[in-house]
């Protein structure tokens, strides 16, 4: 179960109305490697893998929805005001035809999201080599938007959550060096 | 310290369409070189790790794109 805190987790601003940036950022919305697929990945795995990681998944999952609803307010803030004719201009006509104003889980082309993008081994390595490939796949996509992006308060926004996919890479990454121990022995870190 | 970006030079033809670009770059974030974090780090202040997505100085690596002016953020 979640307890919900009504408040962002890091702060967003948008300084400029730029709905093709709102077309960009939904790439992290409802694409391949964007924060609805990783936070249904990763709390999905939780029931097949050993108890020692299980925490790690809830963990990163739910912050993954904290990271969705930031992705959601940018896109929401940067279309709210658009004119049909500057969505069709920023290349969301074919998105204001089917679904107006309203977010839809979808990626910059416009393709709908899809269970495909998440895979459940059952194996724990091969699920958390997954979770890692996820994670510097969502810190890439960040690196681009961010490079298209000449809107200072999104890019900082943007560098927080790109940041905080390195940090979760970097515990998937320990949680691979945990289940790879040999039982019975000390640690030693 | 290990740099956080590598960079490489691709072959370039005297028949490239565009103007080339000599030099290509990839991002090594620090997290690639520490392994299992070790103890003791040192860390930031509360505020400036919730501004930073890090309370580790070693795992920050912020990414600035061409459009904007570097480090007008955190402290490293
Ligand atoms: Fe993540």
């Amino acid at each position: 179960m979640w307890i919900y805190e009504k408040k962002l987790q890091y702060p967003v601003r948008v300084s400029t109305c730029n709905p093709m940036l709102a077309k960009f950022l939904i790439e992290q919305y409802g694409g391949a490697d964007g924060e609805l697929a990783a936070a249904l990945r990763y709390l999905n795995q939780r029931y097949t893998i050993p108890d020692k990681v299980i925490g790690l998944l809830t963990d990163i999952g739910t912050e993954e929805f904290a990271h969705l609803e930031m992705i959601a307010t940018m896109v929401y803030k940067l279309t709210k005001d658009a004119t049909p004719e500057q969505m069709k201009a920023a290349g969301l006509g074919a998105h204001y035809a089917n679904h107006e104003k309203a977010l839809y889980y979808e990626n910059a082309g416009g393709v709908p999201w899809t269970a495909t993008y998440i895979q459940a081994k059952g194996d724990p390595i091969a699920d958390l080599y997954e979770d890692i490939a996820a994670e510097e796949k969502a810190r890439a996509t960040y690196q681009w938007i961010i490079n298209m992006s000449d809107d200072p308060d999104i890019n900082d926004s943007l560098r927080f959550l790109r940041e905080r996919e390195i940090i979760h890479a970097q515990r998937f990454r320990e949680a691979v060096e945990i289940l790879k121990e040999e039982q019975g022995r000390k640690k030693i870190f | 310290m290990h740099t956080h970006h590598k960079s490489y030079q691709p072959y370039v033809s005297p028949f490239d369409p565009c103007k080339p670009m000599i030099e290509k770059t990839y991002s090594t974030p620090p997290h690639l070189y520490i392994g299992f974090q070790p103890p003791n780090l040192p860390q930031f202040t509360p505020m400036e790790a919730l501004r930073a997505g890090t309370l580790w100085k070693a795992f920050y690596d912020p990414w600035y794109g061409p459009y904007e002016k570097k480090n007008w953020g955190v402290p490293s």
